[in-house]
């Protein structure tokens, strides 16, 4: 049995130690917004948190998330309540087809709570570089960071 | 997604000790870091039906420690904290450097110096630093301890000589006895990031006061099976006045330690020319 | 004139909530009760008869679902335009990765070791893998002479022209084929409810599947059902190919009776499917001393792959763009498309045209090397303008924005400076970098070509409820590019109604239109027109009924109870109607073979690392006449989204082949540009309104992947000093052309 928090709740899972954690995720704990898009490390569409850092979760089996902190897209916002990130990707247009999008969120998240209004154009683009998406060319997901960490900056709080 | 799970043993060493013991126990297990190589290779449904034995819960592994000769980081420390050490940072520049440009923040945070040493990719991104800065790989198994000096652990493409059930536990790197003339690492890839490299440069070159070269240590990465320091370059170097001249001879005893293929990524002719200019450039921005 | 407070304006991406929060359903976030999963086992030689199918006896085969050709009920074909496509190869296949065995089992890990247990023999054959072999007949893949199409296009007498010109200029130009690269892999679902044989999954167009699974199945429209689930990028190719996997799926359901999932992964998806075509372009182009266009000569071949798909719409779309935006009396345009054993190539953004015109602009550096005279002025001189004359001979009576879009991004990116400047940089031997900055302007046609609108027929319409509830109707999908935001808008402000009372169909067969494709830089022009006429049936019926479009939700309410009166609701459909001055003859290819083009100009400002002639772009400055931008910021996205595929082709990407197969099939080695890779891009959206497009839209999803890869050569061209006449421009040919 294995134990981890996912997005502040306590979780259990009983299969098998090997599994990924994007699978675990998934198909165990029906949390589908982490998304496969390479099985390589390549396209970040599978980024979640692990203890706060970016990792990509379809190269990890989940023996090795056993007693530590994950945070997935859900722990974000909802439909009816965006967080600042999300509603200033709404904002700027900062999702085309939308699949590379939970990824990219989680690794601009981590990166606005490390840096907070310090974020710039070529952090922003390094952060995300991990990353990729096929539709939107970056410029306005790299708008919709700034925008969120303008927002975050303006009230002195954390995204 | 085409790993079988069920079909996988999981052994979890929690010491150094038990990491050996249970390798021992099961020959044909493989060791997993960071599993940023190994889980690619699973995903692919290569690994079915193995037993692997994760190495993370390894404390001991993950620490850095400088004594006054070196530093010792563990073999399970991630390229994202090797760049966050303000030791490293100070003393090691090349390596920290060279840690940035692996994949990107994802696989820095997750993928290790043991696992990139142990994976012995001929374009593994920080073996030319640590060949420049002669690191000492520290290696633990059934037969006991060795320390194996950095050019001597790599066998071939994706090979080292440790031996059945032997594992990395810490890299060693001594601190210059003094800092160099000039300090420089150069990744040409495929793309700004996220880049399989096609050749990659280190270099530390020290000059007396008459301008001749003291000492010089260079590595290229993805010109051969294995890193490789310039023997041949660095022979012609050592006591010579260094001028545009000296440089451009230097480069052109490359191929003398180095292979480059025409593969995938690059072609041969590509890698020498660039790498040629690397070392010219480094040279002369050395030059009094 | 139509109310505009939501066409013109940013409105919040309709299914953007879901998508942010993770909420969005794709294919494989579906959980599919008791679904088995499905995996396919191709071929592993280019061409050969298979002599026998083993499947391993130490397997539990018991415990598996089958299928081979033999267990097609219909007919064994993907039904698209010609009938040379197995769904699953019989006795002979075409090319490495060809489907020949289907496998489903209840756990994925089960179905793809089952699939590695399965051993094909093969007798080879002999195999082509160049445009060059085929047409040598060196494998006979297609018909006698492997030609799975051709064209030509004449106007004036070229003899004549040639015989005016000062100067001719010739050279030849080669693209590779582009890897789509979205970031979901093709993925879909099958099971039977009712009879009815129900598809989802990841998709472009909806009926194309339908018609597909009738011939497959030998069923009626009504007993198949297709529903687009969010779909992660398309770029044209799940245009075609889903078809192909949905038929695999279909047959796997009906086999094991149960519900079925076919997720591609990376590698599969890479090697297997579709990609935009290799192309070469010759051209011969003649031309006074002062720069005027007097004769074009050009030839195209392209390499189809193993089995023709799209091919001669490819070749047409890329043929019609041959010869640039720029006017010429006497032209000739002969083109090839030809059959390889190697996986079959389809549609990619562009679709033909940006290979054509990728030879096309680049030409004119040659011709300005040539002339003595700057490449700009030669466009300026010649680019086409109201009244222009096309090589098929359509006169382009409005909407033409190509000058305008010209004047803009040179002044933007301040590129005649820049051209001085650049080359004093470059003759100072201590930088470390060279410089250059290079221009192209295209055109692109929307919509299908010439009579293609008229033969899709297509039909698109809005819904009221008896209950007040509106929805749009068309089979057009989402697939990033703003589809169901921008049909909310053109129905609400067709209506006069506000925008979030509109509710955008699913795109499900069995409950929308067939609208066309969703291809083609069409579903704005076209389908959007046809929402937008469906529209304002619907406002005529209730101004007629109720006296006035209503204003307020309860007055809504009122209104659909009275116009429904005792049916559930009221639809208004329409169907696509050919604009009378649009005049297209396919026999002699004359006419005017779209009834509106779009027009991009482009700047790239580039260095060139002196070390290890690395390109990095520092700029790129790009205006582009779409008519109407429905949506800005959603224009701009695809204007950005596009360039920077564009530049990826143009720099990065290039699938590697080796005995007929893509080897670098992972995003590993296939390199598409991340985060760090792309400049600041500075977009302008120009309109020239289309007098038959709804609000004088055009289209914006295409033009965008004509211009960058002409303009970054021409850039190197001016950093270098070197034409090099092939993309992608990598440092290795860089580094090879200035030894």
């Amino acid at each position: 049995m294995i134990a981890l928090t996912v997005n502040g709740k306590k979780k259990s899972y009983r299969g098998a130690p090997f599994a990924r954690l994007i699978d675990v995720l998934r198909e165990a704990f029906r949390l589908t917004g982490t998304k496969e898009g390479c099985g390589e490390g390549e396209c970040g569409a599978c980024t979640v948190l692990l203890d706060g850092e970016p990792v990509n979760s379809c190269l990890i089996p989940v023996c090795q998330a056993a007693g530590r902190k994950v945070e997935t897209v859900e722990s974000l916002g909802t439909p009816e309540k965006l967080s600042k990130l999300q509603q200033g990707f709404l904002d700027c247009a900062g999702a085309q087809c939308g699949i590379c999008t939970p990824g990219m969120l989680m690794s601009a998240h981590a990166h606005l709570k490390k840096c907070g209004g310090k974020a710039d154009d070529a952090s922003v683009r390094t952060a995300l570089a991990g990353n990729l998406c096929r539709c939107t060319g970056y410029q306005h997901i790299v708008d919709s960071v700034l925008s969120a960490a303008r927002k975050t900056a303006k009230r002195g709080k954390k995204a | 997604m085409r790993g079988d799970a069920k079909s996988m043993t999981v052994l979890t060493a929690r010491s150094a000790a038990e990491a050996v013991r249970l390798l021992a126990k099961n020959p044909g297990a493989l060791p997993l870091a960071g599993g940023t190589d190994l889980m690619v290779g699973w995903n692919m449904g290569l690994l079915n039906g193995r037993a692997v034995v994760d190495l993370s819960r390894v404390a001991e592994w993950k620490k850095i420690r400088a004594s006054r000769k070196s530093v010792l980081i563990g073999s399970l420390v991630t390229h994202a904290s090797i760049q966050a050490h303000p030791v490293l940072r100070k003393s090691f520049p090349l390596l920290v450097q060279a840690c940035a440009t692996v994949g990107a923040a994802q696989i820095q945070n997750r993928g290790t110096l043991g696992g990139n040493v142990a994976n012995a990719s001929p374009a593994g991104d920080t073996f030319p630093p640590l060949a420049v800065y002669q690191a000492l790989i520290h290696c633990v198994g059934p037969d006991g301890r060795r320390v194996v000096p950095i050019l001597n652990i790599f066998a071939g493409v994706k090979k080292t000589i440790l031996k059945p059930g032997e594992l990395i536990e810490a890299i060693e790197l001594p601190f210059l006895a003094r800092p160099p003339a000039r300090a420089s690492f150069r990744k040409v890839g495929t793309r700004a990031a996220q880049a399989i490299s096609k050749t990659m440069f280190a270099g530390l070159i020290w000059l007396k006061t008459d301008g001749t070269v003291e000492d010089v240590r260079l590595a290229f990465g993805s010109l051969a099976p294995t890193v490789k320091r310039l023997a041949a370059a660095e022979t012609f170097l050592k006591g010579r006045r260094l001028d545009a001249a000296a440089a451009g001879q230097a480069a052109a005893l490359l191929t003398s330690d180095v292979s480059p293929i025409d593969d995938i990524r690059s072609t041969r002719e590509y890698r020498l020319a660039v790498s040629r200019n690397l070392l010219v450039r480094f040279l002369e921005g050395a030059i009094r | 004139m139509p109310d505009m407070a939501n066409v013109g304006k940013n409105t919040p991406r309709r299914e953007g909530p879901e998508k942010l929060t993770g909420r969005a359903l794709y294919l494989d976030d579906h959980a599919v009760p008791g679904c088995w999963h499905g995996v396919t086992v191709r071929s592993s030689v280019p061409h050969g008869r298979i002599k026998a199918i083993r499947f391993d006896p130490g397997f539990p085969w018991g415990e598996c679902a089958i299928v081979t050709a033999k267990d097609i009920p219909g007919k064994n074909l993907v039904t698209l335009i010609e009938t040379d496509q197995p769904l699953l190869a019989d006795g002979l296949v075409r090319h490495r990765e060809e489907p020949i065995v289907l496998i489903a089992h209840p756990d994925r890990a089960t179905a793809y070791a089952a699939a590695k247990r399965v051993t094909i023999d093969y007798e080879p054959l002999p195999a082509a893998f160049t445009i060059a072999d085929s047409l040598a007949v060196r494998a006979k893949i297609f018909k006698d002479d492997n030609v799975f199409k051709s064209y030509l296009v004449q106007k004036g007498d070229l003899e004549k022209g040639f015989a005016l010109a000062d100067v001719v200029v010739e050279g030849e130009y080669s693209v590779p084929a582009q890897e789509q690269a979205y970031i979901e892999n093709n993925a879909i679902a099958a099971w039977e409810e009712d009879g009815v044989m129900v598809v989802t999954g990841s998709l472009q167009c909806p009926y194309y599947v339908v018609k597909a699974l009738k011939v497959l199945l030998g069923r009626d429209e009504k007993h198949v059902r297709v529903i687009q689930t969010v779909t992660g990028g398309g770029f044209g190719g799940k245009e075609e190919y889903p078809s192909m996997i949905a038929g695999h799926a279909a047959l796997l359901t009906l086999k094991c009776g149960h519900p079925v999932k076919i997720v591609y992964d990376r590698h599969e998806d890479m090697a297997a499917t579709t990609k935009r075509h290799p192309a070469i372009v010759r051209q011969k182009v003649g031309l006074k001393k002062d720069g005027t266009l007097v004769a074009q000569d050009i030839e195209v071949l392209m390499d189809g792959g193993a089995y023709a798909t799209l091919s001669s719409v490819v070749l047409s779309r890329g043929t019609l763009h041959a010869a640039g935006a720029y006017e010429c009396p006497n032209v000739r345009i002969r083109s090839k498309v030809v059959a390889t054993n190697t996986p079959p190539n389809g549609a990619f953004r562009g679709f033909g045209a940006p290979q054509t015109l990728f030879a096309a602009e680049l030409h004119w550096e040659k011709i300005s090397d040539a002339l003595g005279i700057d490449s700009l002025a030669l466009k300026r001189k010649n680019l086409f303008k109201i009244g222009s004359v096309t090589s098929t001979g359509q006169i382009l009576r409005e909407s033409v924005g190509a000058a305008e879009c010209l004047e803009i991004a040179v002044k933007r990116s301040n590129y005649a400076a820049k051209r001085k400047e650049y080359d004093r940089w470059n003759k100072n031997p201590k930088n470390p970098t060279w410089r250059g900055i290079g221009l192209s302007v295209c055109h692109h046609g929307a919509g299908f070509t010439g009579s293609g609108e008229v033969y899709l027929a297509s039909r698109a319409g809005v819904a009221l409820t008896k209950d007040g509830r509106l929805f749009v109707l068309a089979a057009s999908t989402e697939i990033g590019q703003g589809t169901n935001t921008m049909f909310a808008q053109v129905a609400a402000d067709a209506l006069g109604m506000p925008f979030d009372w509109f509710t955008v169909e699913t795109p499900d067969t069995h409950k929308v239109p067939d609208s066309g494709p969703t291809v083609a830089s069409r579903t704005t022009m076209v389908v959007g027109g046809l929402v937008q006429r469906a529209a304002l049936e619907l406002k005529c019926a209730l101004e007629a009924e109720h006296g006035r479009v209503p204003k307020t939700s309860a007055d809504l309410k009122k209104a659909a109870a009275a116009l429904c009166g005792e049916l559930p609701a009221r639809r208004f459909e329409v169907e696509y109607e050919k604009p009378p001055e649009v005049v297209w003859d396919d026999a002699t290819y004359k006419g005017d073979a779209y009834g509106a083009y779009s027009y991009a100009a482009f700047v790239a400002d580039l260095e060139i690392d002196k070390t290890t002639f690395e390109v990095r772009v520092r700029k790129v400055t790009t205006a582009q006449d779409i008519g109407k931008a429905i949506h800005p910021l959603f224009a701009e996205g695809q204007i950005i989204g596009g360039s920077t595929q564009g530049l990826g082709w143009a720099l990065l990407e290039e699938p590697v082949y080796k005995d007929g197969v893509m080897i670098n099939s992972q995003l590993t080695n296939y390199v598409i540009p991340t985060s760090l890779d792309t400049p600041p891009f500075d977009v302008t959206v120009v309109e020239k309104p289309y007098s038959r497009g709804p609000f004088g839209a055009k289209g914006v999803g295409e033009l965008p992947m004509d211009v960058p890869g002409p303009a970054v050569a021409a850039a190197v061209k001016h950093a270098t000093g070197k034409l090099i006449p092939t993309l992608p421009v990598t440092p290795e040919r860089i580094a090879e052309a200035l030894k």
